[in-house]
């Protein structure tokens, strides 16, 4: 809640013709990714820029798991460098938190993704979005309390869904996950989520105040997760005529990048409902909240 | 002339007794013997156990020196309380051969902590494709009598069944590592509640239970023995109780982290808890201790797997499977049968020494504490408790470091030669 109210004041920031805080003059900040992100590196530089940080982008893709340099040596290398913070995007999940709890560096880790696991920040630019959207300027201290929210995809392998999972729990949302049965994981009974197998009865029982897609990633189409793309779009997929089953004012988000056509139509990406390009703006303003707190005052970690 | 002379040492049975060893032979068993010894152990208070033997012992040499050799791993053995090891076949160059065989078997007797008994591989670079010359092996001076490709499952249903079938010529046994290869492709950890909340990709009970399910079919249908290692789920013991039931030759193994354990731990993403099979729910740990308890499974083996710092040392997915064992299988066997209340000092026998010498087909192991056996003995003090630290070990893939555990090794007696004293580990092996 404290960093949403912090991300409030770095969004008027941003609405400014000069956009940039001396806030992190003289701090080094990593961007260590292990894995192609354009849009999320893009978005923690344009943060990091605008608190002022020195910013060094290290692209490692391919590099850790199977070969050459270790993660270890790696962040050690980074942090005997200099660096104050190491904003980490990696294939294996957990490798946030090993960096972070394994004693290896001293500087704050910044987990940008893991594996299938988490992506915070994607979560907390969601739930800003969601608040901003609903109470405009009066969003500050507000949470998500009894807002029904739906994210519809492949929960199995998704952070995003995880992320959100935990921080719309968190603020008081109502969480609908909506997936094939292939694409849940096979034990949920601790996940404070209602599951549905068909995203049709579920926009008939549920008036959602905001449904948001996930990404299908390519690989899961060659690994009988689903017959065919064609069935994924069709039952899964968010088209016209879902949206028009939508209450008016309803949400419809998506972390990007969007597959148009496979679980998301154009009409319904560009449509008034569509959120999306929202979300992009605020995840510049959610990292630089992230980025302030942990690194201009004495606090050193922030718990997911 | 009596080598070795214990005193006052409890049996598997309760009764306090004498035992009297001379050369690598215990040579009498009674009370107040009086025979002049070349060394006495006043036995008061600790309990005589034939020798432990591990059918499950990763012990990396040759090609994996790094982690473990034979001598260190030999070495850990005998601190642990055993006088024999199988050597898993896992080594590189694989132990696929006659010559690679015979290697293994005669570095361990150079070390001379322990029998080295070495596994042969089923097939040929365990690559699961064809048979590996399984009688050549069978009938070099290593005398091997059990095939794994631990690791891998033999998952080839043709290709089992010959197995089964083949190793009937000299009474040999499989020994399975269950794990239907397509279920568990990048699997990492149990599949259940703690698998969703990580985000790591599930390793599920069906995988194990399935191949267990058809290979005690197979083994019916032609007749042989199968051995299944680490039994990790509630499910397999319910299909190994069903096939006993049903007279199938079945004999099965579960190792000391799949009695301690649980799939929680993971929650660190530390990769000390990483192994094969995964860690699993406490309910499972349940089954399996019952089990353990009712005979359903036979014999705790170690699964002894030694890793280099760095293969743990790394984020979860890219860190090596398995973790060490031999120096806690007693502490965890004590625990489950003793300390729980539930079974014997006989039962811990059985299930450390008895039944995986017979499964093994080891003539010179498992005897009982008797007059003519074979000196292979191991004196418990059962009311210690011990902060487990370091290890004989040449790794420190240790996922009990910490942990308080009951009982402690003070003697390990080695075909008459004291491989462990006082609890201090004899400088050389038995010459």
């Amino acid at each position: 809640m404290e960093l949403l109210d912090i991300a409030e004041s770095m969004a008027g920031v941003n609405s400014r013709d000069i956009k940039k805080l001396p806030t992190l003059r003289g701090k080094t900040i990593v961007n260590l990714f292990f894995e192609d992100s354009t849009r999320t590196r893009i978005s923690f530089e344009l943060a990091e820029k605008r608190l002022s940080a020195d910013v060094i982008n290290f692209s490692a893709k391919g590099s850790s798991v199977s070969k050459g340099e270790s993660l270890k040596d790696t962040a050690q290398t980074l942090e005997a460098m200099g660096a104050d913070a190491v904003v980490i995007r990696h294939g294996a999940s957990g490798a946030a938190n090993v960096l972070a709890h394994s004693g290896w560096i001293q500087g704050s880790i910044i987990n940008a993704g893991d594996g299938t696991h988490e992506h915070p920040t994607q979560a907390l630019l969601d739930a800003f979005t969601l608040r901003n959207r609903i109470f405009g300027s009066e969003s500050l201290g507000k949470g998500l309390d009894g807002l029904k929210v739906a994210i519809v995809g492949d929960v199995l392998h998704s952070r995003v869904a995880r992320s959100n999972l935990h921080l719309l729990n968190c603020l008081g949302a109502e969480v609908h996950l909506v997936a094939p049965p292939t694409l849940v994981p096979a034990d949920v009974s601790q996940w404070q989520a209602k599951i549905h197998y068909d995203f049709d009865d579920a926009l008939a029982s549920v008036e959602l105040d905001a449904v948001m897609m996930l990404r299908v990633q390519a690989e899961r189409m060659t690994a009988s997760y689903f017959p065919s793309e064609r069935e994924y779009s069709r039952v899964w997929g968010m088209n016209a005529d879902r949206l028009a089953k939508l209450k008016p004012e309803a949400l419809l988000m998506h972390p990007g990048p969007m597959n148009r056509g496979l679980e998301i139509t154009a009409a319904a990406a560009d449509s008034r409902n569509s959120t999306i390009l929202d979300q992009v703006a605020n995840g510049v303003s959610v990292r630089m909240a992230v980025l302030y707190q942990l690194l201009s005052g004495e606090r050193t970690s922030i718990d997911d | 002339m009596i080598s070795l002379l214990i005193k006052n040492v409890a049996l598997p049975n309760g009764s306090i007794s004498d035992i009297a060893v001379s050369g690598d032979v215990i040579a009498e068993v009674g009370s107040d013997l009086t025979a002049e010894a070349e060394t006495t152990i006043d036995g008061s208070g600790l309990v005589a156990l034939p020798g432990f033997v591990d059918l499950h012992t990763h012990l990396r040499e040759p090609g994996f020196e790094q982690s473990e050799t034979i001598l260190s791993g030999s070495q850990s053995a005998a601190a642990g309380g055993f006088t024999a090891v199988h050597a898993m076949a896992n080594t590189s160059p694989v132990q696929d051969t006659a010559g690679v065989v015979e290697q293994v078997k005669a570095l361990g007797l150079s070390a001379g902590y322990v029998d080295v008994v070495p596994v042969g591989a089923v097939t040929v670079g365990l690559d699961g494709k064809q048979l590996a010359e399984l009688n050549a092996m069978a009938t070099s001076k290593a005398r091997v009598r059990v095939f794994s490709d631990d690791g891998k499952c033999v998952h080839d249903p043709v290709l089992m069944r010959r197995a089964l079938e083949y190793v009937k010529a000299f009474d040999g046994v499989v020994a399975q590592h269950a794990q239907e290869p397509r279920l568990t492709e990048g699997a990492q950890m149990n599949e259940g509640k703690v698998s969703a909340e990580l985000g790591l990709t599930g390793w599920p009970a069906v995988a194990e239970e399935s191949i267990i399910a058809r290979d005690v079919l197979l083994a019916e249908h032609v007749g042989s023995r199968v051995h299944i290692c680490h039994l990790s789920t509630a499910g397999s013991v319910e299909i190994i109780r069903w096939a006993k039931n049903r007279g199938i030759k079945v004999t099965a193994e579960v190792t000391p982290h799949h009695l301690l354990l649980t799939e929680d731990l993971v929650r660190g993403y530390d990769a000390v808890y990483k192994v094969n099979p995964p860690l699993r729910t406490l309910e499972d740990v349940a089954a399996l201790r019952a089990a353990l308890v009712d005979g359903t499974i036979d014999i705790i083996a170690t699964d002894h797997a030694p890793h280099p710092i760095e293969a743990k040392d790394c984020e979860w997915q890219a860190a090596a499977f398995g973790m060490l064992g031999l120096e806690i299988a007693a502490a965890v066997a004590q625990e489950v049968l003793i300390e729980s209340g539930e079974s014997s000092w006989q039962r811990m026998a059985e299930v450390l020494s008895h039944n995986p010498s017979m499964i093994g087909r080891l003539t010179e192991q498992g005897q009982e504490i008797k007059a003519g056996s074979i000196a292979n003995l191991v004196l418990i003090d059962p009311k210690a408790k011990r902060l487990i630290q370091g290890s004989s070990s040449k790794s420190v893939n240790n996922p009990y470091l910490g942990l308080t555990l009951p009982g402690a090794v003070m003697h390990t007696i080695y075909r008459g030669f004291q491989t462990v004293a006082y609890g201090q580990l004899a400088n050389t092996g038995r010459a």
